[in-house]
């Protein structure tokens, strides 16, 4: 074997610690090293040039690149190598830069370690196989899973771009959040003028299957290829008869449910359909609040029903879709108010979430756009709002910033100047968050234009007093306590992930961050994929977010699927497990810690033996660590080839 | 049903004996065994915190040692500042250095982990609001109106104290219920008194005390029911200090708790001393009689006179 | 007002020996000013709690020794349980108030004056004799008491003990108090 080994200065990066000249030439001392040299930067065009040309001037049959982190430039090279005809796994890294020369600043050990590294690379090369990826056909369908505003961006621009797409709603109606804010900030135009015409194309997309009332149960198979399955959840009506009249809502006598859509602001009907814009606009029963489900009485709307579509018999039930890609956009919640006892969260009338505020706001809320107090109806004249509630807050392990509710708060503000002329708003702050366009002239204008009283500190405590609410809070600039009395405290609960977001990640096999927000590949370069391939994110469950962040990436996982889908076949990785079937002793311990199920057991001759799955192995080794006979090897991470780097460091 | 160390606390002798006497005999009639621990000395209360925290654990850990030598399943106490300093003394000794530096203090270094808690949440955990309900099915105390406080320190800070909520607790809510009585939703239930600022800076206390007194008054109590000696006597002793600081007229009865029960439980009169309370609980058990009249219910068989 | 050197008038050593006392990090206050909303006694203090700990952050020993706040603060556990940075302000408070008395400031001479009366009669009776220390607290201060007028409500009661309760291990406390002197002196 003729092996050629390329030490990089990265600038001065390397080579202002490590002597590069003196690495190469201890290179040339190892076996089957052929060729050694140092270069500027191997990375550059000459530098990837020079490797080429080395390639074919001394034959060489395997390369060494002692430079930086493979994370980063591996695939350059193997395609360097591959272009001067080599295999590209015919290709080894040692990482001087981050491991060396960024750590210590003592040259002759740098450069002693330097050589080490490379000569690890240098006896695992000599080990490497040149493998070769397998190909297999894409399903080009796309699950989108959750109809917020950026599911619903990436349903259509997917489905524009002529995919067929599966959207899969949790809820009886997509919207998500979005479809419950009044109006939208820095704009102040109206939400569901702006989301209605959207939700109306999801449902008119030839391209596009809603899926509502649904949630993921199970995903099996890889990039390409996935296998879905998914649980609808009973409405006790069936929607291929609903027309959504709305006659049963009407007739229900069960008018204490719990307001969903509404966030418990008002009631509603056991029989509803959530909004006039809900989409699919269909018909569902609470079974918790159906007296017909819990009392067998009733059955009111079952008589009336022009279609006869109640059934209230209706079971869940399981499909599956095929798919060859996932966006996950499962968006968000809001923290639990009622965690802030000194606030009387959760137990006083009137002290409410943004969201509740949405509703109070909204033409279509339970008041019909007029702002009324819960608790007697009465239309407040001071209104409190106190930002980062459960935000910023570790001692609700809530230590991030939500991002939106200081834009939220301030076009409450506005708004709620427009209803009631005559109101005064306090808004509790601790730092004003207002990085977009038109953002911080939005916030000014609040306080500018619309007389809103901004108080720089916390909120200690709030508590009834008569028919008011004592807000008791410190103004950090006056640096003294302040007391104001409420009518209404709005409290602008922070974002949280959303309910059941982990049990989801693991069903996607995608990580999730402590918070339970889905991590993307890359913060700052690959923001919308995750590091299983075929899986990208948008919007709110990946972090907090605004509309139109939520909307951007909504359009960039759907750039990435319809990438994706741009190619008819797929390459495997060939870094993936075999059992060697003579040394396999049948006993599963590999099939159990498979996180991918790419394990089975087969029949062999009568007796029990593992078999990879090829297409579903990602390559992560965990079977190769558990087998307790060796049987089951990594290619391109063999026993041997591991070994080899081991020995290697050990003899320096 | 196990023995508890009973802490009494210096107050327990003097400013606030109706509040131990009330608490033994409560304790005795519910059936807990109370051990008084040998020899006990003064916690430190404040003023030892104010100085030093291995001095004021110290003090508070030398109780600890002393009722090491009684076979009890926990140490209680029904004073809150009490209760606060032998807590504070067991949480900060799990720290090795913190504890060596306390025991060095000390003639007999504490040995066991001996839990500490307070009589109030004894009777709530080990005797419970049902079982005192169950005993008094005559509700005695229906109609009498109370605002519970609980004083800043009987539950915060929550990660040593471990007990209640720390921003409503209901502890005593719901013994005040079991007895029949009706509790407003009274909003301070935390909030400080002025605790020992009484004689260097009454101004203070008076203030405090003060809203305190006026919010249970606008909610229409008949009475303030607290479980610590330096809170009733701030709100009781005090109340007319605190009545012309906020230019304001009280005369609200500010009972312990214990007293409470002590009265619905028929005990004798001289171990529930209401004769000890400024105020007169004539007035709010005037009221509850009211109350109950119009109510169409029987007056209690009980006898709350006054010596 | 004067215009202060955040440089050159910041006491590392002062914001080091806090720290190291009180078991707080006191950068993780981001002076939302939780502390100074909930304190009840924020209308009694010179320097409201979240301008103490600032004045901490910027290590102004000398301010914060000698300001009334740190002998006001009844550690009522108020800015500690409802911090949203889980510092323990109150624990923060004691500390200063330590620091004080170790380098002679005492800037509410009655309140020292008083705790201190009730560590004497503890020290000398193993237990709090409340009628000992009122008259050790108006003999130090040489003010008549000022809360005559609570007198005759109260005496009448038989409540106010007029000799201490001593205990038998009265020697044990005092040995507490004179170890933790010279603990103190070293």
């Amino acid at each position: 074997m003729k092996i050629g080994v390329f030490i990089c200065h990265c600038g001065s990066n390397i080579a202002g610690t490590v002597d590069t000249a003196q690495v190469a030439r201890t290179a040339l001392e190892f076996p089957d090293v052929a060729f050694a040299t140092d270069t500027m930067y191997a990375c550059s065009e000459p530098g990837q040039e020079a490797i080429v040309q080395a390639i074919k001037d001394h034959g060489l049959d395997g390369v060494v690149v002692s430079s930086c982190t493979p994370l980063m430039h591996e695939p350059t090279f193997r395609r360097t190598v591959e272009r001067a005809g080599l295999n590209r796994f015919m290709f080894e890294m040692a990482n001087i830069r981050e491991h060396v020369s960024w750590i210590g600043k003592d040259t002759e050990a740098n450069t002693r370690k330097a050589a080490e590294l490379t000569r690890m690379a240098v006896e695992k090369l000599r080990r490497n196989m040149p493998l070769f990826a397998k190909q297999f056909e894409v399903n080009k369908r796309v699950l989108v899973v959750g109809g917020g505003v950026a599911g619903i961006q990436a349903a259509l621009d997917c489905a524009d771009g002529g995919r067929e797409v599966v959207l899969v709603e949790r809820e009886s109606t997509i919207g998500g959040k979005m479809a419950k804010l009044d109006k939208t900030f820095p704009t102040v135009d109206c939400s569901s003028c702006v989301l209605g015409p959207k939700m109306v194309d999801v449902a008119q997309h030839p391209k596009i299957t809603v899926h509502a009332l649904s949630e993921i149960e199970d995903v099996k198979g890889f990039v390409g290829n996935f296998e879905i399955a998914i649980r609808r959840k009973a409405a006790y009506v069936d929607w291929a008869k609903c027309t959504g009249c709305g006659l049963c809502m009407e007739k229900c006598p069960s008018r204490k449910s719990l307001d969903r859509f509404n966030e418990g602001v008002g009631t509603t009907t056991a029989i509803n359909i959530p909004f006039p814009q809900a989409i699919p606009k269909k018909a569902v029963i609470d079974p918790a609040f159906c007296l017909k489900l819990t009392k067998d009485k009733c059955g009111v709307c079952a008589k009336i029903c022009p279609t006869q579509a109640i059934d209230f018999k209706q079971q869940e039930a399981l499909f599956t879709e095929q798919v060859g890609a996932v966006i996950a956009a499962t968006g968000y919640d809001l923290f639990d108010i009622s965690k802030y006892g000194e606030y009387g969260a959760g137990k006083l009338p009137d002290v409410i979430t943004g969201l509740q505020y949405e509703r109070l706001l909204s033409a279509s809320g339970p008041t019909g756009g007029h702002v009324q107090r819960p608790s007697d109806g009465r239309e407040p004249k001071t209104v409190v709002f106190v930002q980062c509630v459960g935000s910023r807050d570790k001692s609700v392990d809530r230590p991030y910033c939500s991002g939106f509710c200081c834009m939220y708060t301030a076009k409450q503000v506005i708004l709620t100047r427009d209803h009631i002329p005559d109101s005064t708003s306090y808004v509790f702050y601790m730092d004003i968050r207002a990085p977009g366009k038109m953002y911080d002239e939005f916030t000014r204008r609040a306080m500018e234009e619309y007389g809103a009283r901004y108080v720089r500190g916390r909120v200690a405590m709030i508590y009834p007093k008569g028919d008011k609410y004592v807000v008791r809070g410190a103004d950090t600039l006056m640096g003294t306590q302040v007391e104001v009395e409420a009518d209404l405290v709005v409290l602008a609960a922070g974002a949280e992930a959303s309910q059941g977001a982990g049990k989801l990640a693991e069903k996607l096999r995608i990580s999730y961050d402590k918070y339970g927000f889905f991590l993307e590949s890359h913060p700052k370069l690959r923001p919308v994929e995750t590091n299983t391939a075929g899986v990208y994110l948008a919007g709110s469950c990946q972090g907090p977010k605004d509309i139109p962040a939520s909307v951007a990436q909504g359009s960039a996982a759907a750039a990435k699927v319809l990438a994706l889908f741009s190619k008819d076949k797929l390459e495997n990785d060939p870094m993936i497990a075999a059992v060697d079937i003579r040394r396999c002793v049948g006993c599963g311990k590999c099939i159990q810690v498979c996180p991918f199920k790419a394990i089975k057991e087969v029949d062999f001759r009568g007796e029990p033996k593992a078999e990879v799955i090829e297409t579903v192995c990602q390559g992560c080794g965990l079977c190769t660590a558990t087998c307790p006979q060796g049987a089951i090897q990594l290619a391109h991470f063999t026993d041997n080839q591991i070994l080899a780097e081991v020995n290697a460091l050990c003899l320096a | 049903m196990s023995t508890y160390a009973y802490y009494p606390g210096c107050s327990g002798l003097g400013t606030s004996r109706e509040y131990d006497t009330s608490t033994r005999a409560v304790c005795r009639a519910l059936g807990l065994t109370l051990a008084d621990i040998p020899d006990w000395s003064c916690c430190g209360s404040t003023p030892a915190h104010t100085v030093d925290h291995t001095l004021s654990s110290a003090l508070a850990a030398r109780n600890l040692a002393q009722a090491e030598d009684l076979d009890a399943s926990a140490l209680i106490t029904p004073c809150p500042s009490c209760l606060t300093n032998l807590k504070m003394a067991v949480h900060r000794m799990r720290d090795r250095d913190f504890r060596d530096r306390v025991n060095k203090l000390l003639d007999r270094p504490v040995r066991r982990d001996l839990p500490v808690k307070s009589v109030l949440q004894v009777l709530v955990e080990d005797v419970g609001p049902e079982e005192l309900a169950s005993r008094l099915p005559d509700k005695p105390l229906a109609g009498l109106k109370l605002a519970p406080y609980y004083g800043c320190i009987m539950n915060r800070p929550p990660e040593v104290m471990q007990f209640d909520d720390p921003e409503h607790p209901t502890a005593m809510d719901r013994l005040m219920l079991a007895l029949g009585a009706d509790v407003v939703p009274f909003p301070l239930k935390v909030e400080c008194c002025g605790a020992s600022f009484g004689v260097p800076r009454k101004d203070i206390t008076a203030r405090l005390s003060g809203k305190l007194l006026e919010t249970a008054m606008d909610l229409g109590a008949h009475a303030m029911v607290t479980a610590c000696p330096l809170c009733q006597m701030n709100l009781d002793l005090r109340q007319d200090q605190a009545a012309s600081a906020l230019g304001r007229k009280f005369q609200m009865p500010v009972f312990y708790y214990t007293q409470l029960m002590a009265v619905a439980l028929r005990l004798p009169q001289n171990v529930i001393g209401l004769n000890k309370l400024c105020v007169s609980p004539h007035i709010a058990f005037a009221a509850m009689r009211k109350a109950r009249a119009e109510a169409g219910r029987r007056d209690p068989s009980f006898s709350e006179e006054v010596a | 007002m004067d215009v202060i050197d955040i440089h050159a008038s910041c006491d590392g050593d002062f914001i080091a020996a806090v720290e190291a006392e009180s078991g707080q990090q006191i950068a993780e206050c981001y002076q939302c000013g939780n502390c100074t909303a909930g304190c009840p006694f924020t209308f009694a203090f010179d320097i409201p709690v979240s301008q103490v700990m600032r004045l901490l952050q910027a290590g102004q020993k000398k301010r914060l020794l000698t300001c009334k706040s740190i002998w006001l603060c009844a550690t009522c556990e108020s800015c500690t349980t409802r911090c949203p940075n889980n510092i323990d302000v109150a624990r923060i408070m004691d500390v200063l108030r330590h620091m004080a008395r170790r380098e002679g400031y005492a800037s509410e001479r009655g309140v020292k004056i008083f705790w201190d009366a009730f560590l004497d009669s503890v020290e000398k009776h193993g237990r709090s004799f409340e009628l000992g220390i009122l008259t050790t607290y108006i003999a130090k201060t040489g003010r008549f008491w000022p809360d005559m007028g609570l007198g005759p409500k109260i005496l009448p009661k038989g409540k106010l003990g007029f000799r201490p309760h001593e205990i038998q291990g009265q020697k044990q406390i005092a040995r507490i108090f004179d170890k933790f002197r010279q603990e103190q002196r070293s």
